[in-house]
């Protein structure tokens, strides 16, 4: 494709942009990032009230204790307020982007699907062993949907679970594919082990991808885009 | 963007491109646009845009100020709001938890081999363990919305229908255990002491002086009961002797051991929501 273009007129001083995120991405990103570091840290102090995930007699202690200083909350009252009260715009963040995602098509570009999984380790030899970056011909890489697509399932993992300890009697027939009452406790902790696996990824790749990517999250313009030739640095 | 549409529009453009020398327009500026056609769609099929740098501090300005809902959020962080913030979070999470609860949905039973030793149910309490009772003159005094107010023995509460039920017994820690308890169905007593079914709240005093409120929903679920034996035996001190909610919709803490009084009425009184919910547990507590 013959798209080479000056896109910085040095007499005009123009800039290129493109859009990259429309407003309801940027909205439920932003509600989303919130919520959850509000959800993991509340979460954790709920989880000191009964450390562990086999019966109160006796009881035996999970062999990690979140230290008190990374929870929110305080005591398990004041940190349950805070879990009841960001889980509506957690969940209604997320609820808000799929259906977006859905309504226009973008999900195409984004879903993991099987076909990505052979371009997943090129990709990481790429960003983690300096390997060669293979050629990226859509919006996203395989990497970055395979990232993306477990925050989704990872949603959806810890909406349920959390569904079923919220409300075990109106919700039983949801504990039973999880493998019953007691593993949605342990899913829902799987689920937060996820995102905390995720997020530092995510801020390591934002960071190596310089500020107008980033800026391009708040403004929804991105300054440049590497895509077009000529046009800034490229990753 | 599909390709079809990417490839409409540049055939397009192109038309377009071709039009122009026909025209008045310089040719020379016509060529300049055919040899560095700026894309107007990115991989993702977002719009491109070749802008000054004021105006592209006019589009930046204009969509942060589109972001400002979010913004709102910061709200739980200011310390004066903090408080109030989350008190209407878990009023919504309680105004949502009473739309999902249906009187007519019973809590899952169990078989008696899922139930638990009696020796691993565990104890809890807020105070003290036996608050001594004195069992020999101990009554259940029934008060508000009722047409026979009064002090009623525990042989007077034994008189209905026992209902024997093996549910799990939930901890707002986040422990939970299958038990057996026995008891009289609320609904049933209540009916007897003719109460109006139609207010909100069961309010419980207890002997230690832990109280509680329930709305009427609840007490009316059919496996809601006024609780005078577990495992087969007698409530025992430790449990809530003589009488105690068992209540398989509800949270623990809302599960009064050793009654002392009860009061059907549709206004809490100040402050009394629970001994939990008062320093800051949900007051709804439901299943």
């Amino acid at each position: 494709m013959a798209t080479a273009t000056v896109t910085r007129d040095k007499q005009t001083g123009t800039v290129t942009v493109s859009y990259e995120h429309p407003l309801v991405v940027r909205i439920a990103h932003w509600l989303n990032a919130v919520a959850l570091l509000v959800m993991i840290a509340s979460g954790l102090r709920i989880f000191l009230a009964f450390p562990s995930f086999g019966p109160k007699l006796p009881q035996q202690n999970f062999f990690i204790i979140p230290p008190p200083g990374l929870t929110l909350g305080g005591w398990l009252g004041g940190a349950l307020q805070w879990h009841f009260t960001f889980m509506w715009i957690f969940v209604g963040s997320g609820v808000l982007y799929v259906v977006y995602q859905l309504v226009t098509g973008h999900w195409r570009q984004v879903l993991f699907l099987p076909r990505d999984i052979k371009g997943v380790w090129p990709m990481a030899r790429h960003y983690f062993l300096f390997g060669k970056k293979p050629p990226v011909d859509a919006a996203y890489n395989p990497l970055q949907k395979l990232a993306y697509t477990s925050t989704i399932f990872f949603g959806v993992l810890s909406t349920l679970t959390g569904m079923v300890m919220f409300k075990p009697a109106q919700f039983w027939w949801l504990a039973w594919p999880m493998g019953g009452y007691h593993y949605a406790r342990i899913w829902h902790f799987v689920s937060m082990c996820g995102f905390v696996a995720f997020i530092p990824g995510h801020l390591i790749m934002v960071a190596l991808h310089g500020w107008n990517n980033f800026y391009s999250m708040i403004t929804g313009w991105k300054r440049e885009p590497e895509y077009i030739e000529g046009s800034g640095d490229r990753d | 963007m599909s390709d079809e549409q990417q490839k409409d529009e540049r055939a397009e453009r192109a038309e377009a491109a071709q039009a122009q020398p026909s025209g008045e327009a310089p040719p020379a500026q016509a060529e300049e646009r055919v040899v560095a056609p700026l894309p107007q769609r990115g991989p993702a099929g977002e719009e491109i845009r070749v802008v000054t740098p004021g105006q592209r501090r006019g589009i930046n300005r204009r969509e942060l100020l589109k972001l400002l809902p979010v913004v709102a959020i910061g709200a739980f962080a200011i310390p004066k709001l903090q408080e109030p913030l989350l008190k209407e979070g878990l009023r919504f999470s309680d105004w949502a938890s009473e739309k999902l609860f249906s009187e007519h949905r019973l809590a899952q039973t169990y078989s008696n081999n899922q139930v638990a030793p009696f020796e691993k149910f565990p104890y809890n309490y807020y105070d003290v363990l036996d608050p001594d009772v004195d069992l020999g003159k101990w009554t259940l005094t029934v008060e508000g919305l009722v047409k026979h107010p009064g002090d009623y023995k525990l042989s007077q509460i034994q008189a209905f229908p026992k209902v024997v039920q093996n549910t799990r017994h939930v901890c707002v820690e986040g422990w939970d255990v299958i038990g057996n308890f026995g008891g009289t169905r609320a609904s049933d007593f209540l009916r007897a002491v003719g109460a109006d079914l139609s207010a909100k709240y069961l309010e419980v005093t207890c002997v230690d002086e832990y109280y509680e409120s329930i709305d009427m929903a609840t007490v009316l679920q059919p496996q809601t009961l006024f609780c005078y034996e577990m495992y087969g035996q007698p409530l025992d001190r430790g449990h809530g002797a003589p009488l105690r909610l068992q209540m398989p919709t509800k949270l623990g803490y809302k599960q009064a051991k050793y009654l002392d009084t009860i009061r059907v009425t549709n206004v809490l009184s100040h402050g009394q929501r629970g001994y939990w919910e008062d320093q800051g547990y949900d007051w709804y507590g439901g299943l």
